[in-house]
């Protein structure tokens, strides 16, 4: 029997048999590794509730044929419990947790950078000290720079001359000079591009300055950019709650003919306004 | 790969939830070998549920007529309202014998990863009955993982404001019959934070 014992986030939990789960983990050296936790649905599991979602924790496997089998477990962070006491902070920790999955495709290869970066966010949140909605733009960008498709910011993505520029194409990769604006572009105030460029490089300061006008504007840009590249709508963004309406870019995208691919959904993904209908109806 | 009808039989029950290719093997040669009235009795049940099972009209629950059991008995307590996932769950709470009020189920729980979200859930159905019925307690009782968890506070958001109304989430804690050491940091913390003077 083969043993090794790793430190994970748990990505994703799926109901197996009649008390198992199957564990999706984003291991810090052995990247993705998904896992059977036996028992683990019964009130009396010695797992307890250390294996939910957003858990990050010391876990045990032994190597199984199909499946690795999860043999202990210790939590190194618990940041479930103050995420799922606020519904935003949920939906965004959802949309990390997915794009986390999605970005490691190949299980056991290792991706310690991810790894940093999810369990950054999740503590980001978990201590609840700033915007969720700039925490989730802050992931999604510096997960993207991860996968190799960082938005250029300061330069012109098609012929590279230095910026500041005035224009963003999704499709082109990011800001774009006059000579090289292509038809689809949007034309972001300046602050995005500062705040694009805060959010990439973790300079919170600059970032906490801006206006909800401009993060609106930013969050659009990186949801249409991020599913771009995914080539999939992630299935959790559309639930993510922002805190105001949804961007006047979002708009531009959706609707200038060139974000309108199926396969490739506009960046009115992800700006759904906190305070859905429900809360209307109630008060 | 048996043949015909019987290898049929083996891939529809492979199909169910929890039966894998040993247990559909098994059990179409427990049917095979099994008396043709007990056959025929399962035959009637399954395309009767089909047929004849509907969801309660009022709570989402599963029933026979266009209100289930619980929302036709007038000797239940109109004032409490018991606010659980699935059907199932109410099984679960009646079993107790200790609550007398009537349900609402919402369908599932909050879950952004499979696409789950308040739209998807009948938690509309739950602001219209607070608006028409005599309701002053609403009890949430969705499962203590991270997506009830999710779905309780929610509701809470929901339901903070409606005036009257008490809104309660069932306790969580240690279960009978663990030891403490093996008690994980979540489950005792919630102990800890809801205990209560004896």
């Amino acid at each position: 029997m083969s043993l090794y014992r790793d430190t994970g986030v748990v990505l994703r939990a799926h109901k197996l048999g009649e008390a198992d789960r199957i564990i999706t983990l984003l291991t810090r050296r052995h990247g993705k590794v998904r896992a059977v936790a036996k028992g683990v649905r019964r009130t009396t599991s010695r797992f307890g509730a250390r294996l939910e979602p957003f858990g990050h924790v010391d876990a045990q496997f032994y190597t199984g044929r199909t499946l690795d089998v999860i043999t202990q477990v210790e939590t190194v962070d618990a940041f479930a419990l103050p995420i799922v006491g606020d519904y935003q902070r949920y939906t965004a920790a959802s949309a990390i947790t997915e794009t986390a999955d999605r970005l490691t495709l190949d299980e056991g290869e290792p991706a310690l950078r991810l790894y940093l970066l999810v369990t950054g966010a999740l503590r980001a949140l978990a201590e609840g000290g700033r915007d969720p909605s700039l925490v989730l733009d802050a992931f999604f960008l510096r997960a993207m720079a991860f996968a190799g498709w960082a938005p250029a910011i300061t330069e012109c993505a098609r012929c590279g001359e230095p910026g500041p520029h005035r224009s963003f194409s999704v499709q082109s990769g990011g800001a774009q000079c006059g000579r090289c604006r292509s038809a689809g572009a949007v034309h972001p105030p300046a602050e995005v591009f500062l705040l694009l460029e805060a959010l990439l490089h973790g300079d919170w300061p600059v970032a906490e300055a801006t206006t909800q006008a401009v993060r609106r504007d930013v969050s659009g840009l990186v949801a249409a950019h991020l599913q771009w590249h995914l080539e999939r709508q992630l299935r959790s963004l559309p639930f993510v709650e922002r805190r105001a309406r949804e961007s006047p870019i979002a708009h531009q995208l959706g609707s200038d003919g060139t974000s309108t691919d199926p396969e490739v959904p506009g960046a009115t993904q992800g700006t759904r306004e906190r305070g859905v209908t429900h809360d209307a109806t109630a008060t | 790969m048996y043949e015909g009808v019987v290898q049929d039989l083996i891939d529809e029950l492979g199909r169910l939830p929890g039966i894998g290719p040993k247990s559909a093997q098994r059990i179409a040669f427990h049917l095979l070998a099994t008396d043709p009235a007990d056959i025929g009795r399962l035959q009637d049940v399954l395309g009767k549920v089909r047929e004849g099972v509907q969801f309660c009209e009022i709570c989402g629950n599963v029933s026979e007529q266009e209100k289930c059991r619980i929302c036709r008995d007038s000797r239940r307590d109109t004032s409490l309202l018991c606010v659980v996932e699935e059907p199932k769950d109410v099984l679960a709470v009646e079993r107790t014998r200790e609550f007398r009020g009537r349900y609402h189920v919402l369908g599932g729980s909050l879950d952004p990863l499979s696409g789950v979200g308040p739209d998807q859930l009948r938690m509309r159905e739950l602001l219209a009955r607070l608006g028409a019925e005599e309701v002053s307690e609403v009890i949430i009782a969705t499962d203590p993982n991270t997506e009830g968890e999710a779905t309780a506070t929610y509701l809470v958001r929901m339901l903070r404001d409606f005036p009257g109304l008490r809104v309660t989430r069932l306790a969580s804690g240690l279960p009978m019959g663990g030891d403490l050491e093996f008690a994980d940091e979540l489950t005792l913390g919630r102990a800890l934070s809801g205990r209560r003077a004896l």
